[in-house]
């Protein structure tokens, strides 16, 4: 009898904690984002009176930030406390008012549009490329692609190395008939935006069979987990082919292709390439994927990633100097700051971005007057 | 002198009054801590519900049947990482019931002490003690390429990653949890029901199948209940591993995903309010798959014992 009721109290016990285990992993990150928040609220309505300014989103752009915000704070003595929790977070934390600026590798939705209420600034901070990795041993060249390719290879449609298609955009290079093991980002991510967007641009069947979005429907291959999961995919495997970030590419020596953009012209993606993709017409507002650019020397699979603040900066008592050291700070990071993207492997504003910045920032108001004049 | 007794007997009142009172605040807090677990639970619970209601509205049982998971068009079935968690989870629990079951006979009943057991026994609990993030890395850069070459071997796509895969790293990392309990449990057979059976002629082989393990079976299957939970909820290593796909997997070695990796992995960018409202839902049906599941173990376990 004692021997049974031992085994039920340690296995109740144990088991109990198991299902909590189970629930807080399910759980945790909503309930830190939700804990996040609410600290936040308590910091920002007490930094009102200290000088640091709050900021949350995209991680992609948080080794930039933390260099540009450095430099800043020796410049002025400004702090900026910039959480990396990704763009979903970052908006959600905007959206709650309880951090000064957001950062998003995407443009808001409508839904959060709406759910702001109020009119929101985008202003682009530097632009990144995503490229074409691969893993083909016995290839030496560097690989041409053209965008029906990628798309026809990420619709499973082109399933080994030698397919016609390939071969006819690579004369002289010898395919072999490997399988095309197709890797792509398991974890939501603005990466995958710029991706899926540009493949919904090029390719009628993406833009109707899959769409374009953080996460999406994937119709083949595996799924790694950020830039290192599917770049280990891709290494592991002969004849994978994934899409990762240019910097996370040059930084670890990966081969990866160039890519036909609008033009007709194979584009090695590189900083000046990824940032030429922005130097054209951008609409007044700055919201749109440059994927598939008009460019002729821009590398097409490109993106920005936005900061994100109130037109109007008088909300929740916020003092007129604080939104002027936000406004202020943004104006340096497009102009001054841009000079720390290269060693990051960021790419700067095209002069053209910069222009339709400038215009976006002079338009914020506190009390309805220009900030920044 | 009876004033001296008056002092002394209302001393010995005072500390009594007193000890009653400090017994009274340790009940009470005894209580107080332990009801909060209960409404930490109850909250829990009442938060998984309350987020993914509007979730259960615009999808209801679609949710659990439906194999498309399509954020861009708002389609949300879990039965793919339904599939993927009970398939990894009850795969892993088959191939580590042997070496769980066969370390808890061997260090409860023939190895219980010195210095070549106790390593022993450390050891498989630094097992349950690494980080499962590790527990990924090895399983990415080590097992997924071994396991590649066999599926080369065996003629099926080899993609190495997949449910198969995942199984293996779950396996290592919940075989601690039913080999500790279980060797407790082989530890406390009476040692004059082994030595009866001895004096009766049994060999150790027969004194082990016809003693020890009818006699700590219920134990053992509460580690192996045990195990299965911790396997349910796991999600860093598997995420590793498992390939992250959303059809269902066509066999053991084909790619998945399971419902805790698929949390982890889209939970950040949620942009739309009905795709954070079904992620969340996933997690209520973990919740709730966890539950059953452990109901229906205690079930077999008190049939176990009452027999």
């Amino acid at each position: 009898m004692k021997l049974k009721s031992k085994i039920k109290s340690i296995f109740f016990a144990v088991s109990a904690l198991a299902v909590l285990g189970t629930v807080t992993t399910g759980c945790n990150s909503d309930s830190s984002n939700k804990s996040a928040s609410s600290d936040s609220t308590a910091s920002s309505s007490s930094g009102s009176a200290d000088k640091t300014l709050l900021g949350a989103g995209s991680t992609f752009v948080y080794p930039l930030f933390s260099k540009q915000f450095d430099e800043y704070n020796k410049l002025t003595g400004l702090k900026i406390n910039y959480q990396a929790i990704g763009s979903g977070g970052g908006i959600l934390q905007l959206t709650n008012k309880t951090v000064d600026f957001g950062d998003s590798d995407a443009p808001l939705t409508e839904e959060q549009a709406q759910k702001m209420g109020v009119s929101v600034l985008h202003i682009p901070m530097c632009s990144g490329a995503v490229v074409m990795s691969y893993n083909l041993p016995e290839v030496k060249d560097t690989l041409k692609l053209t965008p029906d390719v990628i798309a026809n290879i990420y619709l499973g449609n082109i399933t080994k190395w030698n397919d016609p298609k390939i071969a006819a955009i690579n004369p002289g290079v010898k395919l072999p008939a490997t399988a095309v093991l197709v890797a792509h980002r398991s974890d939501g991510s603005g990466t995958t935006n710029i991706f899926t967007d540009y493949l919904s641009k090029v390719n009628a069947e993406w833009s109707t069979k899959v769409g374009k979005g953080t996460s999406v429907n994937w119709p083949t291959g595996l799924g790694g987990k950020g830039n290192p999961g599917v770049s280990g995919i891709i290494k592991q495997t002969p004849g994978g082919i994934g899409y990762i970030e240019l910097a996370y590419a040059i930084q670890n020596n990966f081969p990866y292709a160039k890519v036909q953009n609008k033009s007709g012209n194979y584009i090695v993606p590189n900083i000046a390439s990824t940032s030429a993709s922005s130097n054209v017409q951008l609409p007044a507002d700055s919201k749109i994927f440059i994927g598939n650019t008009a460019a002729p020397d821009g590398y097409p699979i490109s993106g920005f990633t936005w900061a994100l603040i109130y037109q109007e900066q008088n909300y929740n008592n916020r003092s007129e100097d604080r939104a002027k050291d936000l406004l202020k700070l943004f104006s340096w990071e497009i102009h001054d700051g841009q000079q720390y993207c290269k060693d990051l492997d960021y790419a700067p504003l095209s002069p053209a971005a910069v222009t339709v910045a400038e215009n976006i920032l002079k338009s914020a108001t506190y009390n309805g007057k220009a900030i920044l004049q | 002198m009876s004033n001296m007794m008056n002092i002394w007997k209302a001393k010995k009142i005072k500390r009594s009054v007193r000890q009653i009172r400090a017994e009274k605040i340790f009940r009470t807090s005894l209580v107080l801590i332990s009801l909060s677990i209960l409404v930490i639970v109850i909250t829990f619970l009442l938060t998984l519900i309350i987020q993914s209601l509007p979730s259960i509205k615009a999808l209801g049982f679609g949710f659990l049947i439906g194999k498309t998971w399509d954020p861009v068009h708002n389609i949300y079935g879990t039965y793919p990482f339904l599939l993927g968690t009970l398939l990894t989870s009850f795969l892993a629990l088959i191939i580590s019931i042997p070496f769980s079951f066969v370390t808890a006979i061997f260090l409860g009943e023939y190895y219980p002490r010195g210095w070549f057991s106790d390593f022993l026994k450390n050891a498989i609990e630094l097992i349950a003690a690494v980080p499962s993030v590790i527990y990924g890395f090895w399983g990415l850069f080590v097992l997924v390429p071994i396991v590649r070459s066999l599926e080369l071997k065996i003629g099926v796509t080899p993609y190495g990653i997949g449910i198969f895969s995942a199984s293996l790293i779950l396996t290592i990392m919940i075989i601690p949890y039913a080999a500790s309990l279980g060797r407790e449990m082989v530890r406390m057979v009476p040692s004059s029901l082994k030595e009866a059976a001895y004096s009766l002629g049994a060999t150790r082989y027969e004194v082990i199948r016809d003693v020890i393990l009818p006699y700590s079976r219920s134990g053992l299957f509460a580690g192996v209940l045990l195990s299965l939970g911790r396997a349910l909820g796991e999600t860093m290593a598997v995420t590793m591993v498992i390939g992250n796909t959303s059809v269902i997997p066509k066999n053991i070695f084909a790619p998945g995903n399971t419902m805790a990796s698929v949390i982890a992995n889209e939970f950040t960018e949620a942009a739309s309010s009905l795709y954070l409202s079904a992620l969340i839902e996933i997690g209520l049906v973990l919740f709730l798959v966890t539950v059953i599941i452990n109901l229906v173990g205690k079930r077999i376990i008190k049939r176990f014992t009452t027999e």
